[in-house]
């Protein structure tokens, strides 16, 4: 019955319901082919116009790294004259190296850390039978719903009480025991595979941990990269937890992030600073550069995983 | 006939929730009876599978046990007490945090800069985000390019955003207010006037809208063009069809979006601390005093733990309520492909 009726055309077939003068949708739209077209234009004029607003601020940020001391703020997109030497001297003048690898250490070890604990927490969730699963799911995801700010006071007396001020431990310690919405996004992927290829891996004598490690990980491999692509990219950002944890230490114990927000200062023309703000713009492009290549490589994955947050609501 | 037509569109639903899944088999009806059987929900439940799975799972019961449940509980605490830091002893104070949220004018200050942010930002954010994801999704060629350029500013770190931003934005010498000159209108003091700087963060955060847009494109990509063609053949003009199929149709990413980005509002904080809460220049303390800026300055600048605590939970308080609205008032718009499964 109900095939018959999946296959019955009950619902017009697109562009075929014939209208009161007997033409089809699609015979309209030819017919206002030029009209359609008239709109196609104002679509790509529109669309041009808001790349040159998008990339305005990085093409001002190209030239301003690259201009002299007081005229960065002539808003010039071509400079008067090109100083390459900022790039040189930006390392004399602040510990840009330095903070670039910390904020690659730490990331990398956040996004590790976290990829990995959330897979073997999700697989728990997907693959297994067990009393309480769906009420301790549900505790999961409603912590994604809770603000920062209640757990951060707390967090920070746990991780002062074990020594840890002043460490990388308090920006990639809690990873360890996975993060609410990887939990959910790598649960999605395993439960998309065939059940069969566990049951099947089982029968032969595999262990839970082989079926996790050789199977159900190997073929997570999409949402992995989602994962830790996302989770880099949050730590590189990540300001607040290095102004608590970092800020009195050395600038060159800083991360990427809070270094700018100290060069800011430093330089800064509003703050009494020495006005050379080419070093902030230098620092900054390289501190942009990194995200840049991240999403050259990996856009695809990071475009997946917005769109996969948005099908969760 | 009637039955026919239900079980005809029942089926085509199925079908399309299967497909945005991610399944790729043909065959809707021995699969569906298949997965019945093959995640049973009833049955018993094996010792060694159970066991295994809570060890699977154990990461994230410790986490939660102490980072979020244990940390909550401690919060709860600390928000009654008075807490010293040398020591590591909280007195208790009782309610005395909790009034004094009600008598430090700065909390009420903080909370309404913080409220008007999000009304103007988030509302513009969904607009913006809408209108380009329409415009991609319009493009007949090189909406992925597009898209690809759109995206680069959510790539870029806060941080760079912020100051590059704080030079743009900048009142006599910003090339913001240098391109309003060229069409004649006099810039404000963005970063100065009290009145102009949540703008200012608007602006900054609509250059990064691109991760709200990407969500709608991909809502956008599945209403059926069919639709569209059916409502041309009764007439329907561009409005009409937005409003009567767009809308509704894109409606569970709409809500997503709204509760996401109020959340994210009211918690801002990143852009606010580095345009104005880096050092002791700032120009219009009162304006950009954001919640989460006073939280932290109340919390790790004078270590006011017992009060910024029972801040935090006030925010917690206002964001469930914020969120429980939206949810009560956005489920009689939501329209969910899945209801008539």
């Amino acid at each position: 019955m109900a095939v018959i009726g999946s296959t019955t055309p009950l619902q017009p077939v697109p562009g075929t319901t014939k209208d009161t003068r007997g033409r089809t949708a699609r015979d309209r739209t030819r017919g206002s082919a030029s009209r359609r077209r008239a709109g196609q234009v104002v679509v790509y004029v529109l669309l041009g116009l808001f790349s040159l607003l998008f990339l305005y601020p990085f093409v001002w940020l190209l030239a301003a790294s690259l201009k002299g001391r007081g005229q960065v703020f002539d808003n010039r997109l071509w400079p008067e004259t090109f100083n390459w030497s900022n790039y040189v001297q930006v390392f004399d003048e602040l510990p840009v190296t330095s903070w670039m690898v910390n904020s690659v250490l730490i990331a990398v070890l956040a996004a590790v850390t976290v990829a990995v604990s959330s897979s073997l927490v999700a697989f728990g969730f997907a693959y297994f039978r067990f009393p309480g699963r769906n009420i301790l799911f549900g505790l999961v995801l409603a912590t994604m719903m809770l603000p920062g700010a209640v757990t951060m006071i707390p967090i920070y007396l746990i991780w002062k009480e074990l020594g840890f001020l002043g460490t990388w431990v308090p920006l990639f310690g809690a990873n360890l025991f996975g993060s609410a919405f990887y939990i959910f996004l790598q649960r999605q992927f395993f439960l998309g595979l065939p059940r069969e290829l566990f049951e099947a891996a089982r029968i032969d004598g595999a262990s839970y941990w082989r079926l996790f490690w050789k199977i159900a990980m190997p073929l997570s491999i999409p949402s992995f990269i989602i994962v830790l692509l996302f989770e880099f990219q949050a730590s590189w950002n990540n300001l607040q937890a290095a102004l608590i944890y970092l800020n009195a230490g050395q600038p060159s114990d800083f991360t990427a992030p809070l270094g700018i927000a100290y060069a800011m200062t430093r330089y800064s023309p509003t703050a009494g600073g020495q006005g050379d703000y080419q070093f902030v713009m230098v620092a900054s492009l390289l501190v942009t550069l990194p995200m840049l290549a991240l999403f050259a490589f990996g856009q695809r994955y990071f475009i997946e995983g917005v769109a996969t947050q948005g099908r969760k609501g | 006939m009637t039955e026919l037509k239900a079980d005809a569109t029942t089926t085509s639903a199925t079908d399309r929730g299967r497909v945005a899944a991610g399944a790729t088999r043909a065959a809707p009806l021995p699969e569906r009876g298949r997965r019945k059987g093959r995640w049973g929900r009833h049955g018993q439940y094996d010792r060694r599978e159970a066991m295994a799975g809570y060890l699977f799972i154990s990461p994230w019961i410790v986490g939660f046990l102490v980072f979020t449940a244990g940390a909550m509980i401690y919060s709860l605490v600390i928000s009654f007490s008075r807490y010293n830091l040398a020591t590591n002893v909280a007195t208790p104070i009782g309610t005395q945090n909790y009034e004094n949220l009600f008598t430090d004018p700065r909390v009420a200050t903080s909370l309404a800069n913080t409220l008007f942010y999000a009304v103007l930002a988030v509302p513009l954010e969904i607009a913006f985000a809408l209108f380009l994801a329409s415009l991609l999704n319009r493009a007949t060629k090189g909406a992925g390019f597009f898209r690809t350029l759109y995206y680069l500013p959510k790539m870029t770190p806060a941080v760079a955003t912020a100051a590059v931003f704080f030079l743009l934005l900048n009142g006599n010498t910003g090339a913001i207010n240098q391109g309003l000159g060229l069409i004649g209108i006099r810039g404000p003091q963005w970063l100065v006037d009290p009145d102009w700087v949540k703008p200012s963060i608007v602006l900054m955060t609509l250059w990064g809208v691109s991760g709200t847009m990407v969500i709608f494109l991909a809502a956008l990509k599945n209403v059926p063009r069919e639709l569209y063609e059916v409502a041309e053949l009764d007439g329907a003009g561009t409005w009409r069809k937005f409003r009567s199929i767009t809308l509704p149709m894109i409606s569970s990413a709409m809500f997503f979006n709204v509760i996401i980005l109020t959340i994210a509002a009211f918690q801002i904080f990143d852009q606010a601390y580095l345009l104005f809460w880096r050092d002791q220049s700032n120009a219009s303390p009162e304006a950009s005093l954001f919640y989460a800026i006073y939280l932290f300055q109340q919390a790790f600048r004078q270590f006011n733990f017992g009060f910024a605590a029972a801040m935090a939970w006030l925010l917690f308080v206002i964001i469930m309520i914020i969120t429980f609205i939206q949810m009560k008032f956005g489920n009689r718009f939501v329209y969910y492909e899945g209801d008539r499964d």
